[in-house]
């Protein structure tokens, strides 16, 4: 990024520029010791735990990429359950023809991502609200054209098969891992993108859609881009699904429960920062496996709770840490540092 | 004949499409508000319709008189509170609170009434009767009524909104509600009064989508929300009549694709609405207005 090195090549005006107020460079470390323990947990915990944890991991995944386009595009879209379907569908079809669902996943991964072209150029046409509605159409479309398909389970699905004579315990260590890499991976994938050149286009756009489009930003291929990658990694966490309930039922996997749940978990969260979507899962898998026995009342609260973080604490859960203690675990952003006798005061280039 | 009937029943259900449509235009022109809350608001009010049908023993038709006023009220209480507190921040707020409404409407109703699905049980001649044209074709009186009673309301609605005080007033709050205000108008009690027409209209809907067919907690998104959106950009955004056709249309669609193949019904709308998305976007009868 060569707006860093510029701003920082001229210490002599008294500034620099740097990726964070605080000295977060251990931040790197701990997540590689967090990822290391968690790649370690079929050894140590019971698969219960780890059946768990693949489900956080799904919700996470599905969060931050909501995060990625509700926080960062302005895209609100309610009908991301249609890439949870078609990731699934991507490893129940590769499954059907005899190929290890494990080795389904990259290409469901692939799959989502060029899938979510077409459906992008059928919903831009529309802005906000309608766009929203737009994308739960295309969802119920999609879900109605798949179960036409009797070879596939037709409307009631079927059974993912491929795991016969497989060891159970290894079974869910695989998938645990599996969940595990798709988290990571998706946000690695995010984190970069936004400290690229993509963060700088998109908070342009949410700063001043116009002042962005005259400046040259291509606000469309952003918005584009960050469709596609959401639809990639929804398509990834479908197939992590898919793979964890061992079959695919359309009414399950379309269903906008997905939608609700990655949407609460960021809002609750924290809205447009990558640290969000991880404390807004934490909350949500706590409600829901208290609440277990009481069905659908997890959704409710958590529900009840998004409206109220929405209307009144709209930076969530990491909004309220982050007034207080100011860090960044994942700096996209940029401050600008005054180096003066003066008390440094210090601006806010921009949030990250 | 048997698609002569269909057209027919298509032409009568679209009634009901472009009354489920009308609230969600309306929200929209004058509030810039889409609400995603608005089908499962309408089963609300079918629900309580029942409620109210079976506690007080009133017949069918008297609980619009009770319901439809309640919502109206309920309309306006939520656009002053809780609607218009998202709208003071930012679009996506009022995205974000009505899709959580809809998400703790819907998941409230499974609740407290399982996923069960009730008609609202008639039992009048009027609803259970029908005549024949020719040999093949036969009109319930029923989806007649609902078609004649849409006509009615988006009539009644459009000579409102063009000639009456009021309407103009609302008009004025919807093109410029700061120069609204500074004429003297409230424009927060102006939203409030549309949303409470809106919500009137929606609770019409629902009862009367009770009567025709039956409902249950999810009918609110997964048909009512998402017809009433179809209707919407298939007739062409802002301009009532063009809500009444695409209603029309997408009722239409459903019967031929219902004739083709039962299940069917429901694609075959989606997908005419997917071919006027892309090939007019801006729907069959334009005002100029892009969504």
């Amino acid at each position: 990024m060569s707006l860093a090195t510029k701003t920082t090549a001229r210490p002599a005006e008294g500034f620099r520029v740097t990726r964070g107020r605080r000295n977060v460079a251990w931040t790197g470390l701990v997540a590689l010791i967090v990822v290391v323990v968690l790649a370690l947990f079929p050894y140590i915990v019971y698969s219960g735990t780890t059946a768990i944890l693949v489900q956080a991991f799904i919700v996470l995944t599905l969060a931050s990429m909501w995060n990625l386009l509700a926080g960062y595009a302005g895209l609100v879209s309610v009908g991301q359950q249609v890439f949870v379907g078609l990731g699934a569908y991507f490893v129940l079809i590769i499954a059907i023809n005899g190929t290890s669902p494990f080795a389904a996943l990259p290409v469901a991964v692939i799959g989502c991502g060029v899938a979510a072209l077409p459906l992008w150029w059928l919903v831009s046409r529309l802005r906000s609200g309608y766009f929203a509605i737009a994308t739960w159409v295309l969802a119920a479309t999609v879900m109605l054209i798949i179960e036409k398909f009797s070879s596939i389970g037709g409307g009631t699905g079927m059974a993912l098969p491929g795991f016969a004579g497989m060891d159970p315990a290894l079974l869910t260590a695989y998938t645990y891992w599996a969940g595990l890499a798709v988290t990571v991976v998706a946000l690695a994938t995010i984190y970069l993108l936004l400290r690229g050149r993509l963060g700088l286009v998109l908070t342009a756009i949410r700063d001043d859609e116009v002042a962005a489009r005259s400046s040259g930003a291509r606000v469309w291929l952003a918005r584009m881009l960050v469709f596609v990658v959401a639809g990639a990694g929804c398509g990834a966490a479908g197939a992590v699904l898919a793979i964890s309930q061992l079959q695919v039922q359309p009414s399950a996997v379309f269903s906008v429960q997905w939608t609700a749940e990655m949407a609460f978990a960021t809002i609750i969260g924290g809205l447009g920062t990558i640290e969000g979507p991880i404390i807004g899962t934490a909350v949500f898998m706590v409600l829901q496996q208290t609440l277990a026995s009481y069905n659908a009342w997890y959704l409710i609260i958590l529900g009840l709770v998004a409206i109220f973080v929405a209307l009144f604490a709209r930076r969530g859960l990491w909004g309220l840490v982050d007034e207080r203690i100011n860090v960044r675990l994942f700096p996209v952003g940029y401050w600008l540092r005054v180096d003066e006798a003066r008390p440094r005061r210090l601006a806010r280039l921009r949030r990250g | 004949m048997a698609w002569v009937n269909a057209i027919i029943q298509g032409v009568l259900v679209g009634g009901l499409y472009a009354l489920f449509a009308c609230g969600l235009s309306l929200m929209f022109g004058v509030m810039k508000v889409v609400n995603l809350a608005h089908g499962d608001l309408a089963v609300v009010a079918g629900y309580l319709a029942i409620g109210v049908i079976t506690v007080i023993h009133i017949p069918v038709l008297w609980s619009f008189v009770i319901v439809v006023p309640l919502m109206a009220v309920l309309g306006y209480v939520l656009q002053r509170t809780i609607l218009q507190g998202a709208l003071d921040r930012s679009v996506l707020t009022t995205l974000m609170v009505t899709f959580g409404l809809s998400v703790v409407i819907e998941n409230g109703l499974l609740q407290f009434f399982t996923a069960n699905s009730r008609a609202i049980g008639t039992g009048l001649a009027l609803v259970t009767g029908s005549f024949t044209l020719g040999s093949q074709i036969q009109i319930g009186y029923l989806p007649l009524l609902i078609f004649v009673v849409a006509v009615v309301v988006l009539l009644g609605l459009q000579y409102f909104l063009s000639r009456s005080k009021y309407g103009r007033l609302i008009r004025a709050v919807a093109d410029d509600k700061e120069a609204a205000q500074l004429a003297g108008a409230d424009y927060r009690h102006v939203f409030g009064i549309a949303a409470a027409i809106a919500f009137g209209t929606v609770a019409l809907a629902g009862i009367a989508y009770g009567m025709y067919s039956q409902l249950s907690p999810t009918t609110g998104t997964d048909t009512i929300l998402l017809f009433a959106f179809a209707a919407v950009v298939i007739g062409g955004l802002g301009s009532l009549w063009g809500t009444l056709l695409g209603g029309v249309v997408l009722g239409v669609a459903q019967q031929i694709g219902a004739q083709i193949s039962f299940s069917d019904e429901v694609l075959a709308g989606f997908i005419v609405f997917l071919a006027v998305l892309v090939l007019r976007p801006q729907g069959l009868i334009s005002r100029g207005a892009q969504p």
